[in-house]
């Protein structure tokens, strides 16, 4: 499997291959029990809360908001330049579920605890990697 | 109530040589701090017949892994007939608590427990570079974290940390007073890696790693290696130094294996497991007379200090601004021998060591001056806890 340069892409396992690949049609896909209706991060065959097995990708909104950040001034990696946000956003239709991802189109001064974002796709190789922007409209 | 019915104790304790790319491998401090341990006891390796260690052989570079139990087993010689290793425990003093719990029911009369680390020497070359060389994938637990740029445990703590100055007002400031406090503590300790004095400027300007996370919220890569003697009661008299009760322990895990799934992002595992401990025990936080708690990050040893109820939740920032609270001659000394932050990054085992010898009064010019009973050590982060009370009557 290629290595893009200066980054580390994900193993796509057979549990999270939506995820990884939803955004190729503009799609977050995340996991959600068939059960008890609750999404669940990262995909996983059962459901933590009902214990049902019966769980399936839906495609969620990909408006979110801020639940924390770390403004990261270190340069792990040649395609992340610093200073950039890291930050854990929680799905709009989710209260609690949560995704790790970059902020981008974003001023990094800005960035609060609540702030609108919504998805944006990132194309590298065979995996659409689901990062997050201010919402402007 | 007591820990598996107080038929297990602690016996000695050892360290390696401590340092920054000291050039030595992990097995071979893990040999040097066994034998001090062993010693320290007043024991032989003939008496040793159990051995646990954190994390065993699991996969992970960079000098994380310094020595695995076959790795001392068989350096040494060793007749054991019980062993254990791993890393799905809590924290890393999760199978110290499994050899405890082998002493009480037999299976082993004296346990060597052992942490290794060579993780300065093994990453000379720096750790961004070991991850970008790489050619395999972001897999397991770094797969929904490090293709964002979230390489580092700064950065998934960092978001904690930023919550909880978000919802409760714990300032860098008041962190700073904590980790200044942790490197005066470690001025005092001969074997502490960083002994210089710190000033609230050189903590505020050090240069940022991870917002709220500048370089002295960070421990630093470290060489060296922790012992632990845990042994079976009635055959811990005579040897060396008064036996160590392991008053209680807390072992609970009650949500999620995440660093960003958890109900509550101003708590962590050390919740969970210092809220099990308190359930066992007729001890309450006001009993404590000093506490060892994790700081690999500032922040973890803020979440340990409300997690045990030193301070209430959310009220940890007002704790710091007193530093008779916790300076080595107040109310509760936190950290005598400088923390993770100063004395080196020796993953966990560190805080037991330092536990047991102040209850040993063995500190040396760190020594607490007040009379010292009962100890509070809490190990872990994010996910991953474990938690103590050690006693010595
Ligand atoms: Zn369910």
């Amino acid at each position: 499997m290629a290595q893009p340069e200066g980054r580390m892409l994900p193993e796509v396992t057979p549990d999270s291959r939506e995820f990884w690949t939803g955004g190729f049609e503009n799609e977050l896909r995340i996991y959600r029990c068939q059960a008890c209706r609750q999404w669940i991060h990262p995909p996983v065959g059962a459901c933590w809360k009902c214990r049902s097995r019966d769980v399936a990708p839906e495609v969620a909104s990909g408006r979110a908001t801020v639940a924390a950040y770390s403004i990261n001034h270190h340069p792990w990696f040649p395609a992340f330049p610093p200073p950039y946000a890291v930050a854990a956003v929680e799905l709009d239709e989710a209260p609690g579920v949560r995704l790790t991802t970059c902020l981008v189109d974003v001023d990094i001064a800005a960035v609060e605890v609540g702030m609108p974002v919504e998805v944006v796709f990132d194309e590298q190789d065979d995996v659409a990697l689901p990062l997050f922007r201010p919402v402007t409209a | 109530m007591t820990f598996v019915e107080d038929r297990a104790v602690v016996t000695g304790v050892g360290q390696s040589q401590i340092g920054r790319r000291i050039g030595r491998t992990g097995v071979d401090l893990a040999l040097e701090a066994a034998e001090r341990a062993v010693a320290h006891a007043g024991l032989t390796f003939d008496d040793i017949d159990g051995i646990a260690s954190y994390p065993g052989p699991v996969a992970a570079e960079g000098g994380f892994v310094g020595a695995t139990t076959h790795d001392i087993r068989d350096a040494f010689g060793l007749r054991t007939r019980w062993h254990v290793s791993g890393v799905e425990t809590s924290g890393q003093i999760g199978t110290m608590l499994d050899a405890a719990a082998a002493v009480a029911s037999g299976r082993a009369t004296h346990v060597l427990c052992f942490r290794s680390v060579w993780e300065a020497t093994a990453q000379a070359s720096g750790r961004a570079a070991a991850l970008t060389t790489k050619s395999a994938r972001a897999g397991g637990h770094s797969e929904f974290r490090v293709p964002f740029g979230a390489a580092s445990p700064a950065n998934w703590i960092g978001m904690y940390a930023q919550r909880y100055m978000h919802e409760f007002g714990l300032t860098r400031e008041q962190i700073g007073k904590l980790v200044i406090n942790t490197r005066k503590n470690a001025a005092l300790n001969p074997n502490a890696i960083y002994r210089d004095p710190m000033t609230m400027d050189d903590y505020l300007n050090a240069r940022m790693v991870s917002w709220p996370f500048g370089l002295y919220d960070c421990d630093i890569p470290a060489d060296g290696a922790t012992a632990v003697i845990v042994s079976r009661r009635e055959a811990a008299d005579g040897l060396a130094n008064p036996a160590i009760s392991i008053e209680a322990a807390g072992a609970a895990l009650y949500e999620r294996h995440s660093w960003d799934q958890r109900a509550d992002l101003t708590t962590m595992a050390s919740h969970d497991a210092t809220a099990s401990m308190w359930e066992t025990t007729k001890f309450t936080a006001g009993d404590v007379d000093f506490a060892t708690l994790y700081d690999g990050f500032s922040y973890l040893c803020i979440q340990w200090i409300e997690s045990f109820g030193f301070a209430e939740h959310g009220k940890v920032g007002p704790f710091l601004d007193d530093e008779d609270n916790y300076r080595l001659e107040g109310r509760l000394p936190i950290n005598p021998h400088g923390g993770q932050l100063s004395a080196g990054r020796l993953h966990g085992y560190g805080f037991v060591h330092e536990a047991c010898v102040q209850l040993w009064r063995q500190a040396g010019d760190r020594q607490i001056a007040k009379d010292v009973e009962l100890a509070a050590v809490g190990v872990g982060g994010g996910p991953e806890a474990g938690c103590m009370l050690l006693h010595l009557a």
